[in-house]
Order: structure tokens, then C-alpha cells, then sequence
């Protein structure tokens, strides 16, 4: 009762500073509206000279987009958890947040938190519905709790792996690049896995789960049988990353010396 | 002229000792590559070619601008935007030299050490791991030069022009952004420009942004051939000339117009 007042209260400081400056924030949003943007139109050019890719159609590869960009807008809003070393442990930060009762890990979320990213949730249904329209799918209405499991589950993959990450600074609080990189190998999970290699597949699949962020859990809306399996497997991925991640802080914390003056 | 040499010399010396940071930046541009390898190749499927591209010009490509992409790339608008911010322009304008120009040779430092220690090795790395072909002729390769010159020219210039909006907006991380996705976009990095439906070609070739990565890869992969080089070539001339006359109208009225907000 007492973390959610607080968050609110967060929140509502957040709100406060982003307004202070309203044609950045504004172009902030644009900005990111154009980013996911390019993306489609990526997808939407690239399908004007070819009609399937690794046998998924046009419409198919949209609605998995669209999906993707749900988990990712939650994870993007609440887990900016990209630059902690930098910020909290080199600067000496995290010694004010370890004085303060409340978990770290909470307080690191709450102090870091962008809403603005929430958008990415509507660009998502938007696009997902006009996918699905085109390809005439239905839905049953047990559908939409399946779809709030599978999207959890994809954004805790997300924040799983980055907050492990993370915890890296705990051990040694040399700059390492290995976020940028993350960023950049969870592109990969936005097409469908079968146009990679076996290694590539592989990695997607159990190493660094990207794929359970958007190809399997949407191939279950779009009624591919054949990926079923993978599906359901989304919300048992999410809190297999989620949970390692929290142990490997709650270890981490511990080990942590300060390094700030 | 000496002093704008040194400027130069400094920024390398200071991204050389750094230079572990660059080593991952390799490897993130071969990821990059990767994805973009695979993902046309199941584009291509079964396909010869696709608007006068193969496959193998088509990975080519996409290796070419990615390495081109260190070369011109540079984070001058986040530098100016945060001395604007800080108030350290108004010292750097009583200064003896061209801030401006000042911004321009440490990019251009950044470009050389970058392209020395990172397109270089990467390149090599992705030769060895995909099917790229950098057998190109010694005459493709002196155009590509040129051709490269002119997008660091052209991208600085927008860089320029981007980051001297924080005089305005106070604030300009977003734009900042807006731009980095529009260039990613528009310059045909993503995408050889030549993909696009003929209404959107017809727009961006109002546009400077095709300067910046569609002519160097182009080039390279052979995808010009005889005049089309030159009157790319020219048209990258175009645009270096071109952007210098909003620069300078937004450095005059910047000036007017500063307001320092802290420092």
C-alpha cells in the first residue's frame, strides 16, 4: 500500500518536470512515434517487392510488430535501467538509495521512470488492429487475458535481462558496452526466428529470450499451431528472467561498496 | 588554419584513449549487420534481384553503410546542445576562432579515428563473416572516397544546424532524436532509396538527407554506374553548399538571441 502511494507520488513529480519544458516533451513523443514509425515503414517498403518472409505474410509481420511494441513500451517506461552503472554506481548515487527504506531496485524504477514511452502501448493495439482487420482475425474474449499475460511476460523478459545486466555493476564498476549491445541483439526478436540461423534461433530462444518479446507470443493471435508451444511458454520465460534478476540483485546489493566520494 | 589542424589532433589523441569503447562498437556494428544479413536474405528468398540489386550487392550494401556510418556519424548536436545548456558557449564565442568551425574539426577527428579503428576492423570481421565483396576497382573506391567526404560535410552541417536549436528550444533532446530517426530513414541506410515508391523518391530527392549514406553505398556496390556517379556526386556538392546558408542565418540570429540558463 505504502510502494503504490509512493509510486504515485513519483509519478506525479515526473509529470511535473516533463511539463516544465512542453515543446521537448511533445517533440519527445514525435520523436518516438517516428522511431516506431520507421520500423513499419521498414516492414510495409520491404513487403512491396516480396510477398512472405520465412513463409509469414505482409500482415502477419505488421501484427507481430505491433505486438512487440507493447511489452517494449512498458519496459521502456519503467525499467531505464540502462545507464546504472554510470549513474548510481560510479557517481556514488546508490548510497542515497540504499539509506532510504524502500527496495532499491523499487526506488531505481520510480526515480527513472518515463511515461511518455506508454504511448508505444497505443501505437501497438493501433497497429495490431489494423493487422488484424486486414487478415479478418477474431478474437475470443478470453483473448485479452491471455494478451495482458503474454505482454507482462515479454516486458519482464526485457527488464529481466537488462536489470541482470545491471547488476553487473555491483562486482566490478569498470565501464563496460554490453547494454548498447543488448539493445541492439533485441532487434533481432522482431521477425520471425526461422529466418536466422540454428545458433542465432537458439540464442533468441533461451539465452537471451528476445523472441518470447514478440514473434511467439503473437504467432498464438495469428492461430500458427505449429509455435503453440513457444506461446504459452511466454509468462513461465518472463518470471524465470524477472526472479533471476532480483536474486542476482538482492546478491548484488550486498556486495556493494560505494565508489562515489 | 594550424589552430583548426590541432583541434583535430586533440579529439583523435582523446578518442584514442578511450579506445576501448570501440572495441563493442564493433562488434554492435556486426550485430547491426547481422540482422540486416539474414533478414535480407529471407527478403530475397528465391529472388535474382531485387531493383537492380542481388543479394550479395544488397549485404554489401548494408556492410558499406554501416562503416560509412562511423565515418560520418558524430554526436556534435548533443556536445552544442549541452554547452548551450550549460552556458560554455558564451565563453567559447569570445574565443579567438569559429565555435562552429571549432565543432566541425572535432567531429572531423572523431571521423578519422573512427574510421581507422573501427570500419577498418570491422570491416575485416565482416568480410570473413558474410558473403560481402570489397573487390571493388581502384577508380570505385577513389569515387567512394569523395562521395564519403561530402556525407561527413552534409551530416555535420544538419548536426550543426540541429544542435544551435537549443538556442531556441532551451531544451532539444528530442529533436535530437527526431533527427537520428529521420536520417536513419531518409538516407537510406536502412533501406536503399532506390526501394522506396516512387512518390516518396521523388520527395527525398528534395531532401538532403540521400547525401548522407544512399550515394556512398551506392557507389561502392557498383548500384551507380558512369554519368549517375558524377551527377550524385554533384548533388552532394549541392547540399554542402546549400545548408551553409541556413547555418549562417541561425548562428546570426543564435547570437541575438542567446539566453544562458545556468554556469
Amino acid at each position: 500500500m505504502f510502494n503504490i502511494s509512493l509510486f504515485f507520488q513519483y509519478a506525479s513529480q515526473y509529470l511535473k518536470t516533463r511539463l516544465t519544458y512542453r515543446v521537448d516533451t511533445a517533440i519527445e513523443i514525435l520523436s518516438d512515434l517516428l522511431f516506431q514509425a520507421v520500423n513499419l515503414i521498414f516492414i510495409l517498403i520491404v513487403f512491396r517487392h516480396t510477398s512472405f518472409l520465412g513463409g509469414w505474410n505482409r500482415d502477419e509481420i505488421i501484427f507481430i510488430y505491433g505486438f512487440f511494441l507493447v511489452p517494449y513500451a512498458l519496459f521502456t517506461s519503467f525499467f531505464n535501467i540502462w545507464d546504472f552503472n554510470d549513474r548510481y554506481i560510479v557517481k556514488g548515487e546508490m548510497d542515497r538509495v540504499l539509506t532510504r527504506p524502500v527496495h532499491s531496485l523499487f526506488q531505481i524504477i520510480m526515480e527513472r521512470m518515463e511515461l511518455e514511452s506508454l504511448f508505444g502501448v497505443i501505437t501497438g493495439l493501433v497497429i495490431m488492429g489494423y493487422a488484424s482487420v486486414n487478415q479478418g482475425l477474431t478474437f475470443a474474449w478470453y483473448d485479452v487475458l491471455i494478451f495482458m499475460l503474454m505482454v507482462i511476460g515479454g516486458a519482464f523478459i526485457y527488464a529481466g535481462i537488462f536489470i541482470s545486466i545491471a547488476t553487473i555493476g555491483f562486482w566490478s564498476d569498470s565501464r563496460t558496452d554490453i547494454m548498447p549491445m543488448m539493445y541492439n541483439i533485441s532487434n533481432y526478436g522482431r521477425y520471425p526466428v526461422n529466418i536466422y540461423n540454428k545458433v542465432i534461433q537458439f540464442v533468441l530462444t533461451w539465452i537471451l529470450p528476445f523472441a518470447f518479446v514478440g514473434v511467439y507470443p503473437a504467432s498464438y493471435f495469428l492461430n500458427k499451431e505449429e509455435w503453440y508451444g513457444y506461446a504459452f511458454f511466454t509468462p513461465v520465460m518472463g518470471i524465470l528472467f524477472f526472479g533471476v534478476a532480483i536474486l542476482l540483485w538482492n546478491v548484488g546489493v550486498k556486495k556493494y561498496r560505494g565508489a562515489g566520494n | 588554419m594550424s589552430m583548426y589542424l590541432e583541434m583535430i589532433r586533440v579529439r583523435f589523441l582523446m578518442m584514442l584513449a578511450y579506445r576501448t569503447n570501440y572495441y563493442s562498437g564493433i562488434l554492435i556494428y556486426s550485430i547491426n549487420i547481422g540482422a540486416y544479413y539474414f533478414l535480407w536474405s529471407a527478403i530475397y528468398g528465391g529472388k535474382e534481384e531485387i531493383q537492380g540489386l542481388s543479394v550479395a550487392q544488397m549485404t554489401t550494401y548494408v556492410a558499406v553503410a554501416w562503416m560509412a556510418r562511423a565515418f560520418y556519424y558524430n554526436n556534435i548536436d548533443r556536445e552544442i546542445a549541452a554547452e548551450i545548456k550549460d552556458g560554455k558557449v558564451a565563453i567559447e564565442m569570445i574565443r579567438p576562432y569559429s565555435y562552429l568551425g571549432m565543432k566541425t574539426m572535432q567531429a572531423l577527428g572523431e571521423g578519422i579515428f573512427r574510421l581507422l579503428f573501427f570500419s577498418v576492423p570491422g570491416m575485416i570481421i565482416v568480410a570473413l563473416t558474410f558473403p560481402v565483396s570489397f573487390d571493388a576497382s581502384l577508380t570505385t573506391w577513389m569515387f567512394f572516397f569523395v562521395s564519403l567526404i561530402f556525407s561527413f560535410i552534409v551530416n555535420t552541417h544538419i548536426n550543426l544546424l540541429t544542435g544551435m536549436m537549443t538556442f531556441f528550444l532551451f531544451n532539444n533532446t528530442g529533436l535530437i532524436r527526431a533527427k537520428r530517426v529521420v536520417i536513419d530513414l531518409f538516407s537510406g541506410l536502412l533501406l536503399p532509396i532506390s526501394f522506396y515508391p516512387d512518390w516518396a523518391q521523388g520527395l527525398m530527392s528534395y531532401l538532403p538527407f540521400q547525401a548522407i549514406s544512399y550515394v556512398p553505398s551506392m557507389i561502392f556496390t557498383e548500384g551507380f554506374v558512369g554519368q549517375e556517379i558524377y551527377n550524385a556526386l554533384l548533388l552532394q556538392a549541392f547540399w554542402v553548399f546549400i545548408l551553409l546558408i541556413p547555418i549562417r542565418l541561425t548562428w546570426i540570429l543564435a547570437k541575438k538571441h542567446l539566453i544562458v540558463q545556468g554556469g
